[in-house]
């Protein structure tokens, strides 16, 4: 199988304090730790097993500047046969469309059999560059895949509804699935494995590269955009309980018990 | 401002209308363009009586009927959906940001080279423009995007975040069968329910839940320990589940399970919405978090600023002296 995965490298934001850069559209990336995107990981970790099953090929793709670099040595460290990264300063701030317009051109031409990404990003979470660039590759797709099973020409999805509930589709391959997390369990990438990497090339397609319509990715990359990232306006903020641990925790107790009606 | 103003594409599953609906048409309500047209996409002979079951007392229902539209298919509803968008040019089209809307819409949209907008927690309209609201890297801050000028432009809405309005008489039903492509390329097969676990988390009266804080599955021992001490039952965020630490039937969240506790101790959880929208309905929610600005302190009572690995042993310490011996642990 001839098989394609999209990683996005994003920060890690779970414990940082964020802070919006000059222009009011993006956060100051400076200090954050970066990582790949945790849906990605899942879809790149598919990626893998298929290919080893199926002896078949992996081509990694990302769209970013060159400090996004490390999530393409991670796809190669993995298993990986080629990556491609894929920028243009020009890019800069294109909406979720536009990434997949620029996606969609970067892999025009060579056909794959199953295109994999992960459901969504960790810092935008538009969930929009999967479907979309199946759309624009014209191919069908399935979206928060938790199971996948290929026989043939034909993938078998299950996906991930609300409630514990799964849906079971069948898709005629070429097609492409977006991967949701719990799927598998990603193998163990270590800081050495990543650096070895390093030695492979990743190739680069930018704005100049053939196969782009730059109309259509002008059009669709300006369907949406960002005109100001804000604080959230002010919700209900819990009482804080301060002082050292022990403290804040007699507080709590008596709390458990007075509010909540435990002990 | 014509009949077809703003569309709400109604979301159903075995043959019934899923509540988001009815915080679908409320975002409709929302934009005040004038009448709002539900349109129900169904298996044959589904549409009536889907149709009576819209909430939200819609101006007027649209239903489609074909077999691909039998079961969920999101290349056959953005397809049936394309093609009468085209025909009747609605200004808005809106779903929810669900399992199903996150498919069906940027296929739709990606079919119409129509601007989209996922996700948002709010809608405005201005100048001919849509403006929404989005939360953006893990809830920590907003995002304030426009959508071009287009025909018809669409959005899908989080869930919980319109509130939904009460159903009354039943509007009128234009019911027609689309032309689809005699192969979409895709098939649904079945729907699958989760086998029942050992542990119901909703029944539970306290529930201590640990997030990806935690850190390993060894750690939960801490967790463990103040559940005993508290009478309460384990639960768990989603990554806990992905990394196979607790099984699946202690997962909180939309994917899930919904909860209602009488007590709530999130320890280590950030708070993403997928979570939020399964617990927020807990009548004491407590939070331990090492990072203040964590999305869980914003809809918890009461909050600890600190590492629960810190935290948790006093406070279970606290539990304890308070019980001065402990109780029969059921945790
Ligand atoms: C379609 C879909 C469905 C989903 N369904 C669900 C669902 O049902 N349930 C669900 O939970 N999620 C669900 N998710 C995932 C959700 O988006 C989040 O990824 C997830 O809830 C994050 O879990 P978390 O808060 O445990 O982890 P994180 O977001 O990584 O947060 C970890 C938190 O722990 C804190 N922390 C770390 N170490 C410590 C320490 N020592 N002491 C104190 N605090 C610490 C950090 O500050 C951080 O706030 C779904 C996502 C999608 C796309």
């Amino acid at each position: 199988m001839k098989l394609a995965v999209f990683v996005k490298h994003v920060p890690d934001t779970a414990e940082a304090d964020l802070q919006v850069a000059a222009g009011g559209r993006s956060i100051k990336a400076a200090g954050l730790p970066f990582q790949m995107n945790e849906w990605d990981r899942f879809a790149l970790e598919e990626a893998v097993k298929l290919k080893e099953a199926s002896a078949g090929t992996l081509t990694a793709f990302l769209l970013g500047p060159e400090e996004c670099e490390e999530s393409l040595r991670r796809c190669l460290a993995v298993g990986a046969d080629r990556a491609v990264r894929v920028w243009d300063p020009g890019l800069e701030g294109q909406g979720p469309a536009g990434a997949a317009a620029v996606l969609a051109a970067a892999v025009v031409g060579t056909p794959y059999d199953l295109y994999l990404c992960g459901a969504q990003a960790s810092d935008d979470g538009y969930a929009m560059v999967g479907p979309t660039l199946a759309a624009l590759l014209a191919v069908p797709c399935t979206t928060l895949v938790n199971r996948l099973e290929v026989t043939g020409s034909v993938a078998v999805c299950d996906r991930e509804l609300e409630a514990g509930w799964t849906e079971r589709v069948e898709v005629d391959l070429p097609a492409l699935v977006t991967v949701q997390t719990g799927i598998n369990e990603p193998r163990y990438v270590s800081v050495l494995g990543i650096r070895k990497a390093r030695g492979k090339p990743v190739d680069l397609f930018d704005l100049a590269g053939p196969g782009l319509d730059r109309d259509q990715v002008g059009r669709l990359g300006s369907l949406l955009t960002v005109e100001a990232l804000e604080p959230l306006p002010e919700g209900r903020a819990a009482e804080l309980l301060g002082g050292a641990p022990d403290e804040a925790a007699a507080r709590l107790a008596a709390i458990l018990r007075e509010k909540g009606g435990v002990l | 401002m014509s009949a077809c103003a703003v569309w709400c594409v109604v979301e159903h599953r075995q043959g019934a209308v899923r509540d988001v609906t009815g915080e679908v048409v409320a975002a409709a309500r929302s934009l005040d363009l004038g009448p709002v047209t539900a349109v129900v996409l169904a298996g044959p002979g589904e549409a009536h009586g889907l149709s009576r079951a819209v909430p939200g007392n819609p101006e007027a229902v649209l239903a489609l009927e074909h077999p691909s539209l039998a079961g969920f298919n999101g290349a056959a509803v953005a397809q049936a959906l394309g093609r009468l968008v085209g025909e009747r040019q609605p200004r808005v089209v809106l779903g929810a940001h669900s399992a199903a809307g996150m498919e069906w819409a940027p296929a739709l949209a990606a079919e119409l080279r129509a601007p989209l907008v996922t996700d948002a927690t709010s809608l405005s309209w201005e100048g001919n423009r849509l403006g929404a609201l989005r939360a953006v890297y893990g809830g920590k801050l907003q995002a304030r995007v426009r959508l071009a000028e287009a025909p018809t432009v669409l959005a899908t809405v989080r869930p919980g975040s319109f509130e939904a309005v009460g159903s009354g008489a039943a509007p009128a039903v234009e019911v027609s069968s689309p032309e689809l492509p005699a192969t979409l390329g895709k098939r649904f097969v079945a729907w699958i329910q989760e086998a029942a676990g050992a542990v119901d988390i909703t029944q539970a009266d306290v529930l201590v839940s640990v997030g990806r804080g935690i850190g390993d599955a060894e750690n939960l021992d801490v967790a463990r320990a103040l559940a005993q001490a508290l009478g309460a039952t384990l639960s768990c965020s989603r990554p806990v589940v992905d990394s196979h630490w607790l099984p699946k039937e202690h997962q909180v969240g939309i994917s899930g399970k919904t909860v209602k506790p009488r007590v709530y101790l999130a320890l280590g959880i950030s708070g993403a919405f997928q979570h939020i929208a399964a617990m927020k309905g807990a009548g004491l929610i407590v939070a331990v978090n090492k990072d203040p600005k964590a999305p869980i302190f914003r809809i918890a009572h009461y909050g600890i600023v600190g590492d629960l690995f810190k935290v948790v042993p006093a406070l279970t310490k606290a539990v304890k002296e308070r019980l001065g011996g402990g109780r029969p642990g059921t945790g």
